[in-house]
């Protein structure tokens, strides 16, 4: 129980995907205007990477490893993870319209998240088992969605900000974003 | 190399089963939100809401550009309706598109209309029947009540009649807490039979006391 604790904290907070390891910078940068957009991309990420990470795990173990093709992984994960957001796009469609409405364009647009891919292969890279690689994809997920949704409200009030002329749009943004980041850098004490 | 031709082959075979089987399992026709939301409407096609018609009112719906209370026909039991489907608070009718009035059809007086057929091209379900220099008359299954033939009749022989339930017309009302994925039938009125004077009245007298909704 402790080494998942362990986990989940070390990916939220110590390691964050988005501010430590810059891994998924396009979204974060890219549907992070609005909050509820930002929202909409958070929930649709965790459970894509949640997923992803269990599927890309098994195909690795069973299919992969027996057969000694550890270096197609890439492609592999890539394969798994369009087939996985493919799935949930139509399942989310039939089931729940509300829902589909609310995540709608954000889920193909995870298909390019390159932390999607990241945490695939990085699961593989530090040989977590079955219940790790979820716990090591969940907490990512949450990560994101932390500091995406964090980003997007501080956008939100940084629109109506009196910025000076040449720091307005994307410059401001990522300024914001870089100091985002060292305050996230101060957690890598807590290990 | 072989193999890792075999297995990739083999892994987008399965993958591309699983798809195509989901393709099959989960289709959806069209939006389902906004089939779901039209069948709440009352199918008046009154524009009273600013869209030319309830489908476009509730395409609009969907996207999140018109809000829930603006259809007056429908009233509050609507308004709830759509507050439960959307997931949102019901709020009290917007009263810039009119005001909940009890369900009403359209009789002409057929002594006065001098066949002028500007109420035909008026109606939106196309209830009214008639020619040039005939008499019209409305087809009382069809009326929604929606009030658009009044303003163009140039001899004002149009008169909105409450609708009355008689004994062949009468239902239960449906129940109050329906199952949640059972979406209610918007009112269809099947056969109304009006004789002028002993059972109706004219919308005209409102202190009269409202007939009890269709459900």
């Amino acid at each position: 129980m402790k080494e998942y604790i362990l986990i989940l904290i070390s990916t939220v907070l110590v390691n964050n995907f988005v501010l430590v390891k810059f891994l998924g910078l396009c979204p974060f940068m890219g549907v992070s205007r609005k909050l509820e957009t930002a929202t909409g991309m958070a929930l649709a990420t965790t459970f894509v990477l949640t997923l992803s990470s269990a599927c890309s795990y098994i195909v690795n173990e069973f299919l992969l490893a027996p057969l000694d093709l550890e270096y197609l992984r890439t492609i592999t994960f890539i394969l798994v993870i369009a087939v996985v957001v493919q799935f949930t796009e139509m399942f989310v469609h039939k089931t729940s319209p509300l829902l589909y409405q609310v995540l709608g364009i954000f889920l193909p647009l995870i298909t390019t998240n390159c932390a999607v891919l990241g945490v695939a292969l990085l699961n593989i890279q530090e040989q977590h088992n079955f219940m790790q690689s979820i716990f090591y994809g969940f907490g990512a997920a949450v990560g994101f969605s932390l500091v995406l949704i964090l980003f997007a409200a501080m956008r939100e009030r940084i629109a109506v900000a009196d910025v000076p002329e040449s720091f307005r749009g994307p410059a401001i943004a990522l300024i914001t974003a870089g100091l985002m980041s060292l305050a996230f850098m101060g957690f890598s004490g807590l290990d | 190399m072989l193999s890792a031709i075999i297995a990739l082959a083999a892994l987008a075979v399965v993958f591309g089963l699983i798809l195509g089987f989901a393709a099959v399992r989960y289709k959806v026709e069209g939006d389902p939100l906004v089939d779901k939301i039209d069948a709440l409407l009352p199918q008046t096609q009154c524009g009273q809401c600013t869209y030319p018609g309830c489908r476009p009112y509730a395409e609009a719906i969907a996207k999140g550009e018109a809000d829930i209370n603006q259809c007056p026909p429908g009233g509050e039991s609507t308004i709830i309706a759509l507050a439960d489907l959307l997931g949102k608070d019901p709020k009290p009718l917007n009263p810039e598109h009119g005001e909940e009035k009890p369900k009403r059809i359209a009789v002409i007086d057929e002594e006065i209309c001098i066949g002028c057929t500007l109420c035909i091209q008026a109606c939106p379900v196309d209830a009214i029947l008639g020619a040039a220099k005939q008499m019209h008359t409305v087809i009382a299954s069809e009326c929604t009540g929606c009030d658009l033939c009044l303003p163009p009749c140039p001899v004002e022989c149009i008169d909105m009649v409450e609708f009355k339930p008689d004994l062949e017309t009468w239902k239960w009302p449906y129940p109050e807490n329906l199952p949640e994925n059972q979406v209610k039938k918007p009112r269809v009125i099947t056969s109304i039979k009006i004789t002028p004077g002993a059972n109706t009245k004219t919308a005209h007298d409102d202190d009269s006391p409202p007939v009890e909704k269709q459900a």
